[in-house]
């Protein structure tokens, strides 16, 4: 809901610009121009402590190789490259607490060339973490004629950290495309087994009429 | 028809002789709309391959091309039954995404709608439960009681199962006249009549023989498996979205969470009964604290645009929490919606409790997976 004090300082400009319609609260400094920004600067530091503290963990730990894509209350948001996700998803499981993986969702981006993978971790255990949900997101190469499993759409699967993402990949495999080395049962899930056309979730396979 | 190489994953098996594969499903009562295939020896499980995807309807898909507003009607199929539960992760998402701030009454009513749904939803599933484990009585009662909330649900929102009744924005209408009372005078009935329930069912020693350390969850393996709802609460977990992470206005609310510790099929059955009592009491409070008037929806423009960006948001649902992931590209339509339902989450644990397991208990721990096949296949 009030995600506005969170955002990267080169949002600020568009943020504003919707602050007037549709954010009451933050509508009243708008009058005056000038205030709005050294009030916008003094929200910048309000980024929530905690997810911060997290986020930081993992960036001083992984360096470049991290990029954090935003931090909201309750929600962090991590870039990873697709060789150091298996890392990162350890160091997020032995040092962070996090013991499982609440949902995979792979999307597509044709005009990247890419194929997103977002994994979205949570805690039983850690009392302290039962608010948070940590996204990994990675990206694969995406091929225009995809052949499943025998092309160069790729990801280490992450079954050896967290047990619980086994049929999520699976269903990630036949929904996208992407094949997830290391995991023990790279079958279909939900599609036919004589599905013979694109990955459904593709932005390329239409649905018919529309 | 005939395909030169295998999928990967996909091997040919010789038969056996003292291993016999057996389909249970996709017809077959006792399983729902899958097939689980299950590997005997005598009549004990030694393997167990489930395979979902019968009632595969590409939601996810169709999402992408209806704006906000549009998805709400066809995102709630997944579970009619719980439909209020299924769209309250999108409609937050979308909220989010679009900057909607909603009235403080819409919140109340939803929460009210929420757990009215939630024990709908469970008295359905109570009524399949009983029916078999072969215990007709528990078929009927739930079956008839549930009628009672369906009715409210019908003053609420002029519909009986898909009420389409949340929306980015609000709620579409607000209450009738007289509500209060009706709804009050309804719900503290059916939590008498929830309580005879122990009587004939919960404290029946054929069920409790049935049903009792039939499909051992420890609390490890609930963890590691990343099961939701009843099942992980069964097992000694206490995890409730609507305590841990409260929306709307749970926390202002008054409620507890049962936990039990055995992880069988019987603590797993008895968490849902559990829970509705609780809702009752969710009910009445709500009722109490729920401002008497206002506005309860925000006027949406037509075809907003949600933000750049992606949200994820997560409820309790009848069955576990319930989480919606959206991806907007400014663009009145999603550019993708992604919900991680718990009956998908759930069906991990399937292979896990039936191995080792005899034939004979399988649709007592099937069906207290609390598992909902159209759910999982979406």
């Amino acid at each position: 809901m009030s995600s506005d004090p969170e955002k990267e300082p080169i949002e600020k400009k568009s943020e504003e610009q919707k602050s007037s319609e549709d954010k009451p609260a933050a509508a009243k400094p708008t009058p005056k121009p000038a205030a709005t920004k050294p009030a916008a600067k003094k929200e910048e530091p309000e980024l929530p402590a905690f997810e911060k503290g997290l986020a930081d963990k993992i960036t001083e730990k992984f360096g470049e190789k991290t990029t954090v894509s935003y931090v909201k209350p309750d929600r962090i948001g991590i870039k990873v490259g697709k060789d150091d996700l298996h890392d990162v998803a350890e160091f997020a499981r032995d040092v962070l607490n996090y013991d499982h993986v609440e949902s995979v969702a792979g999307v597509d981006y044709p005009s990247d060339k890419e194929i997103e993978v977002v994994y979205h971790l949570s805690s039983y255990t850690d009392p302290t973490l039962s608010r948070q949900v940590l996204e990994l997101a990675t990206r694969a190469q995406r091929e225009e004629d995809p052949i499943p499993g025998n092309d160069a759409t790729k990801l280490k699967s992450l079954r050896d950290v967290f047990y619980s993402v086994e049929f999520h990949e699976r269903e990630v495999f036949e929904m996208l495309g992407v094949y997830f080395e290391g995991h023990p049962d790279n079958r279909r899930l939900l599609l036919p087994e004589d599905w013979a056309d694109l990955p459904p979730l593709r932005k390329d396979f239409r649905i018919k009429g529309r | 028809m005939s395909s030169p190489t295998l999928p990967p994953g996909l091997a040919i098996q010789k038969a056996d002789e003292r291993i016999m594969t057996l389909n249970v499903g996709p017809q077959h009562p006792g399983s729902g709309h899958m097939r689980i295939v299950v590997q005997i020896d005598g009549d004990q499980i030694v393997a167990c391959d489930p395979d979902p995807g019968y009632v595969h309807r590409g939601e996810e898909k169709m999402a992408e091309y209806r704006n906000y507003t549009l998805n709400v009607p066809h995102l709630e199929r997944p579970v009619i039954h719980d439909s209020c539960n299924i769209l309250y992760p999108y409609v937050l998402a979308s909220e989010e995404l679009l900057g909607l701030e909603i009235p403080e009454r819409a919140k109340y009513i939803r929460v009210i709608a929420s757990e009215l749904n939630r024990c709908i939803y469970i008295q359905y599933w109570l009524a399949i439960y009983g029916i078999f484990l072969g215990h007709s009585t528990m078929f009927m009662w739930p079956a008839g009681d549930r009628e009672l909330l369906i009715d409210l649900m019908e003053k609420m929102t002029g519909a009986r199962v898909t009420h389409s009744y949340f929306i980015p924005g609000g709620i579409r209408n607000d209450l009738p006249a007289n509500f209060e009372d009706v709804c009050l005078r309804q719900v503290n009935y059916f939590e008498k009549r929830i309580k005879e329930y122990a009587d004939v069912f919960y404290e029946n020693p054929i069920l409790i023989s049935r049903t009792a350390n039939t499909g051992v969850l420890t609390r490890e393996n609930a963890i590691r498996l990343g099961t939701t709802g009843s099942v992980l609460r069964a097992s000694g977990i206490d995890y409730d979205v609507r305590k841990k992470e409260p929306y709307d206005v749970y926390d202002e609310l008054d409620f507890e969470t049962p936990v039990l510790k055995d992880g069988d099929s019987y603590a797993r059955s008895r968490i849902p009964w559990l829970d509705m009592m609780e809702s009752c009491r969710i009910i009445r409070d709500a009722l109490q604290k729920m401002p008497k008037s206002g506005s309860v929806r925000v006027k949406l423009k037509p075809n907003p645009k949600g933000e750049l960006g992606s949200v994820y948001k997560r409820i309790e649902s009848g069955r576990g929490a319930l989480g919606c992931y959206i991806v907007s590209d400014k663009k009145p339509e999603p550019y993708r919606v992604k919900l991680s339902v718990p009956s998908f989450r759930n069906l991990i644990a399937m292979p896990h409790l039936l191995i080792g397991e005899k034939l004979g208990n399988m649709p007592s721990i099937y069906w207290s997976l609390n598992y909902w096949p159209v759910e999982a296949d979406r």
